[in-house]
């Protein structure tokens, strides 16, 4: 197979793009596939609009089950969901809370997953680091229990106790 | 201070560091997001401006202060900032940047920098070399605590650190390893090391980054996912990774020593002798026979040139450095016969014995 641009150099790279379910194949040179790398690393390739599409088809998902979600707005920045669909980012930290569910299938998407369990900063994530806390307080005096240390068994939950009115 | 990281080409990454016959440089960058200011792409010159103050503010107060300087973009040149890209200080975007608000903390060796308002508010990074993913890690997170008591920054229970880009949502961490992969590739191994590493979470990117293309053999890996595993899991994985790369790479090494020894020896010199004889000569034929010249080094068949040098020609011999060099913007061509005149100087000026032949001690028939 030869070159699909100059036609004289056997074709080494191959794309496979889809626009609208219509599927487009492109062949390649390397000379040709590296004149071509800086347009499409700059165009339609660029990481934003992979983004855009994997937001997108979450979308085309989401419309059958919810409302549309393209018209939401964040009440905070302004930006819509079809901005993010287009610029594959998001316009500030609100928008996670406004577009929660429409960002939900592409977080488990690049992630596989959608559940933070890193670093929490001590400020503003105080809640979260003392229900940390208190979970591993709870690994802890399950243990007590299983080996019948029935005082720090005791210890241990009064410290629970005392984290959960934190919360409060 | 500045001046220094702007003026000459040192940067601390290019000593050497553990593992540095294969792995050049270790790096960890922590996205962070100020909780109510609209992400940067939204930033317009009044909230550009009071985020700016609000980070500039949280450095000055912090034990940071001293140690840091601040680089304000718009007080840049174009080349200054391609000057920072090149040394991987800023991001290829971040030097295209140039409002006002948007800049650059940096130590004067550049091992710690923070790039203000780049995709996100703040990019904190610390570059080291050779394998020392754990040290950089340490000492990012000692930068994000202290920032942290100063700045509230956007984070959400079950999201983690909120990023303009869904993909770093989570830790908002990206580690990487930039490493020397010369017997790998050619012995064909590298598209079966690349699939293997897509299968543990991680991806394989060129010299400068997303999108940028693999020069010289070096290739960049770093951890695709940011949501569900734990810093110390992403680095501790990439780790893991990277050692076995380097046994594999280490291995095929040892094996073209032995079966193509000849063949090895005659790829180095020749190499060597293009470096230090060409009239003029691209990026791109420069990396690969620095590569190769590398790899030389590395394995003693070339003594008497520091691997120092050739980490530090695959920065100076880049468009920007060159142009700083001779103090003048230059065409493609006057850039090809500056960087070969730069070339031979680094390598010649190094050798032990002046005049004697880099590969005389090995060069003898077994």
């Amino acid at each position: 197979m030869f070159c699909d641009e100059c036609k004289q150099k056997p074709a080494t790279v191959h794309f496979t793009q889809f626009f609208n379910g219509t599927k487009m194949e492109t062949h390649l040179c390397d000379t040709c596939a590296a004149k071509k790398g800086a347009l499409f690393m700059n165009g339609q390739f660029s990481i934003p609009n992979l983004l855009g599409s994997f937001l997108g088809h979450t979308f085309g998902i989401l419309q059958q089950t919810a409302a549309s979600p393209n018209n939401l707005t964040c009440s905070h920045c302004g930006v819509t969901f079809n901005d993010i669909t287009h610029t594959g980012k998001l316009g500030c930290a609100e928008c996670y809370r406004e577009f929660d569910q429409a960002l939900e299938p592409t977080l488990r998407r690049i992630h596989g997953n959608s559940q933070h369990v890193g670093k929490v900063p001590s400020r503003g994530g105080e809640k979260v680091l003392i229900k940390k806390k208190i979970e591993r307080l709870k690994a802890q005096l399950q243990e007590a229990v299983t080996a019948e240390r029935y005082e720090q068994a005791a210890e241990i939950r009064d410290s629970i106790k005392e984290l959960e009115k934190q919360l409060e | 201070m500045s001046s220094d990281l702007l003026n000459s080409t040192y940067v601390r990454w290019m000593e050497p560091g553990p593992e540095s016959d294969i792995v050049i440089s270790s790096r960890v960058r922590l996205a962070r997001n100020l909780q109510t200011v609209p992400f940067p792409h939204l930033l317009d010159d009044k909230t550009g401006q009071a985020c700016w103050q609000q980070i500039t503010q949280a450095w000055q107060k912090s034990s940071l202060k001293d140690q840091l300087e601040l680089l304000s973009f718009n007080n840049l040149t174009a080349l200054d900032r391609q000057i920072l890209m090149e040394k991987h200080l800023i991001s290829p975007n971040h030097a295209e940047a140039n409002k006002f608000y948007q800049g650059l903390l940096v130590d004067k060796e550049g091992q710690l920098a923070i790039m203000i308002n780049e995709e996100d508010h703040l990019r904190i990074q610390c570059l080291l070399p050779g394998l020392q993913m754990e040290e950089c890690y340490k000492r990012a997170q000692m930068v994000d605590d202290e920032l942290e008591s100063n700045l509230s920054f956007a984070f959400d229970e079950q999201r983690g650190y909120l990023t303009a880009c869904p993909t770093n949502v989570g830790t908002g961490m990206r580690a990487s390893v930039m490493l020397h992969l010369p017997a790998i590739v050619t012995t064909g191994q590298l598209n079966a090391v690349v699939h293997y590493i897509g299968q543990l979470g991680l991806t394989v990117r060129g010299i400068y980054g997303e999108g940028s293309e693999a020069m010289g053999n070096f290739f960049q890996v770093s951890n695709q996912i940011t949501l569900g595993q734990t810093e110390e899991d992403i680095i501790a994985n990439l780790t893991a990774v990277t050692r076995q790369i380097i046994q594999q790479e280490r291995t095929l090494r040892e094996n073209l020593k032995n079966q193509m020894h000849i063949q090895l020896e005659d790829r180095v010199c020749r190499a060597y002798g293009i470096l230090t004889n060409a009239r003029m000569i691209t990026s791109n034929e420069a990396l690969g026979h620095l590569s190769e010249v590398r790899l030389g080094v590395n394995m003693g068949i070339i003594d008497g040139i520091q691997p120092y040098a050739l980490n530090e020609l695959v920065v100076a011999i880049r468009p920007a450095h060159l142009q700083k060099r001779a103090g003048r913007e230059m065409d493609p061509l006057s850039r090809d016969i500056h960087r070969a005149e730069v070339i031979k100087e680094k390598l010649t000026s190094r050798k032990a014995k002046p005049g004697s032949s880099p590969a005389a001690g090995t060069s003898e028939e077994k």
